[in-house]
């Protein structure tokens, strides 16, 4: 028997927007299925609020969910769509009408209410996923990757909505992504997924500086993590991570203790630059370092009259005793 | 080096690239003909005939417009005739809707793998062979004598099926001379032609629907009867025309099974056949195209086809 998940030990409190992050088939998608009903577990509980629901079927708990797809009836008017989940509890057609409307106007879309599904934009159609989920006002709003469809700019745009509605209803938002930066912007706590397990359970904030695992490091933002003889070489014990922007990189033959005294930096490494990708507010510069046989990603940041960093051009790496983060003090066992 | 007759044929598909009108209607050509006259010209020429008359002294064919055959076929016997067929096809329809939808919704929701496959199979089989072998093969089993009386008797049920044949209208001597017989033999033909477009329609329709349905409150019945119902819809049109149009057509079922009462295929078939009247039987013919287009309006009314 295969396990999709197994052992995670979730507690999400009320009002809280919870980020379920990880790369695919990691076990996050499998784990908001068991919390809508849409999957049961094999063992374990599910609790909303004090009460068990891990065998109630989805109609029966107080979760609505927007999907990945929308999942928006293509033979109903978006009023219709959206009214759904009070025309199947019996309300009267005025009535739910009226929320309907109003749900939409709240969501931007007053005119679009007796249009089809398939008339709208993408962006459209996720906001009416989203009123629709919210009509009968549940406990906990699931919402599986209800952005991968869309593209960036209207990405940004209804990443800081949902957050300024979850804000305003006070509703718990339990979101699932593998964009570590969605999941960063948006979220009070993330749970970092892989292979079926919850690595790290973390503040955006405590995730980024002090991540628990070598694969939480990699995985939310960029890192560099020394582990046993490379950490060693630098003066370090254990797994340790850098994140890029905590390295300063320097050019040319200046000496090298003027430049430690400059910037104050306990550690050192000298390298080669070998690629260089622009970012906008920064190049993020690869560096094959001399001593031992690690690479370090430097973020240069732009500053006028500063060039690019040139590719196979010397560079000097320094970094400060408190910028590193200790991931564990021995070298990490590599699970399984 | 050059071959010219690649430089030909370069030449020939840069120009089909290029004109894609030019290749569409290469393409296009030969079936819209075969469609434009074969099956548009005969529907035409039917129509035209349905307004000539027989004479009735030469045996002859008068090639003059009238509305004769038309006002013919409102005559008691005629317009029972097309009651009865009607109503036949309304009830196998509505039979094979019954039986089909759930073997449909099984096989598009359910099953997987070799079950998929052999269920398809079990339903296309009787498809691969001849009609009229498996018509003969069932009055074997509605007869008197036949596998169905005799698991009765042996059951103690024949009382059950003396009781269905002494039914008024429906009844007969044995099941294979009843119109219940006829019945039996009319949804069992048609059912893959009403199984497959279900089945059709309910795949093309995401699980993320149903779950989206319960998700919102929906208990199990109220998504099937708000979602997949009329999701499946079009597909239901499409197997009902099917069912429809084959039970108001066929003239050989109820010759073989049945009692001798006549259906709209039958009238056609004689009239055309035996009494030479090809007039009429082109009028009466349009009885079920007419049927159908109001069935289809009706069906189009009602948001049948919303889903599409």
């Amino acid at each position: 028997m295969v396990h999709a998940v197994s052992n995670v030990d979730l507690q999400v409190e009320a009002g809280e927007f919870f980020t379920l992050l990880g790369p695919s088939g990691s076990g996050k998608t499998t784990c908001l299925r068991m919390i809508g009903g849409f999957t049961l577990p094999t063992s374990g509980r599910i609790e909303i609020a004090g009460e068990d629901v891990s065998l109630q079927p989805p109609y029966a708990r107080p979760i609505n969910t927007v999907f990945q797809d929308y999942a928006l009836f293509p033979h109903m008017t978006v009023l219709d769509n959206v009214a759904y989940g009070l025309m199947v509890r019996g309300v009267d057609r005025k009535t739910r009408e009226a929320k309907a409307n109003f749900l939409l106007e709240t969501m931007q879309l007053p005119d679009a209410a007796q249009r089809k599904p398939a008339q709208l934009s993408g962006g459209q159609r996720q906001r009416v996923a989203l009123a629709r989920a919210l009509i009968n006002e549940p406990k906990v709003l699931l919402l599986d990757e209800p952005l991968g469809a869309l593209d960036l700019k209207l990405r940004e745009q209804m990443q800081s909505e949902l957050k300024s509605l979850q804000r305003r209803l006070g509703i718990t938002f339990i979101f699932v992504t593998h964009d570590q930066h969605e999941a960063l912007s948006m979220s009070d706590r993330i749970g970092v997924f892989n292979k079926g397990r919850i690595e790290q359970i973390a503040t955006p904030d405590a995730l980024y500086h002090r991540p628990s695992t070598r694969f939480v490091a990699e995985f939310v933002g960029a890192a560099n993590v020394l582990e046993g003889k490379d950490a060693q070489r630098f003066g370090h014990t254990g797994t340790v991570m850098i994140r890029p922007e905590q390295i300063t990189m320097l050019f040319g033959d200046t000496n090298p203790s003027d430049q430690t005294s400059q910037t104050g930096a306990a550690h050192q490494a000298m390298g080669t630059v070998k690629e260089v990708q622009f970012f906008g507010s920064f190049w993020r510069t690869s560096v094959q370092c001399h001593e031992a046989g690690a690479h370090f990603l430097v973020d240069v940041p732009l500053q006028p009259g500063k060039a690019a960093p040139e590719l196979g051009s010397m560079a000097r790496l320094f970094w400060n005793a408190n910028s590193i983060h200790t991931i564990s003090p021995a070298v990490a066992q590599h699970k399984p | 080096m050059k071959n010219p007759s690649i430089k030909i044929a370069d030449r020939l598909s840069n120009l089909l690239y290029i004109r894609r009108g030019l290749l569409l209607g290469v393409l296009l050509a030969p079936p819209l003909l075969w469609f434009s006259i074969v099956y548009l010209g005969s529907l035409l020429s039917l129509l035209a005939n349905s307004f000539f008359r027989l004479d009735d002294f030469t045996g002859q064919i008068v090639r003059e417009v009238g509305l004769g055959n038309f006002i013919e076929i409102f005559s008691p016997t005629n317009l029972d005739v097309a009651l009865r067929s009607t109503t036949m096809s309304i009830a196998v329809t509505a039979a094979c809707i019954a039986i089909g939808f759930p073997i449909a919704y099984y096989m598009a929701r359910h099953a997987r793998g070799y079950q998929k496959a052999l269920l398809y199979v079990a339903i296309m089989l009787p498809l691969w062979s001849s009609y009229v072998v498996r018509l003969y093969a069932w009055k074997l089993l509605l007869a008197k004598e036949g596998a169905i009386s005799w698991v009765m008797q042996s059951l103690h049920a024949q009382w059950l099926l003396d009781g269905l044949l002494a039914l008024p209208v429906l009844g007969g001597s044995s099941l294979s001379f009843s119109p219940m017989g006829t019945f039996i033999v009319f949804v069992y033909m048609w059912l893959p032609f009403m199984i497959l477009p279900i089945q059709a329609a309910i795949e093309r329709i995401p699980g993320s629907y149903l779950e989206a349905s319960s998700d919102l409150g929906a208990r199990p019945s109220q998504s099937f009867w708000q979602v997949v119902w009329p999701l499946a819809m079009p597909g239901v049109a499409a197997g009902s025309i099917f069912t429809f149009s084959l039970t108001l057509g066929d003239y050989i079922i109820p010759q073989v099974i049945g009692n001798s009462t006549l259906y709209i295929g039958q009238v056609v078939f004689r009239q055309q056949g035996v009494a030479g009247n090809l007039p009429f039987a082109a009028a009466f013919s349009l009885v079920p195209i007419v049927i159908i287009a109001v069935y289809l309006y009706l069906a189009k009314r009602k948001g049948a086809f919303d889903a599409l």
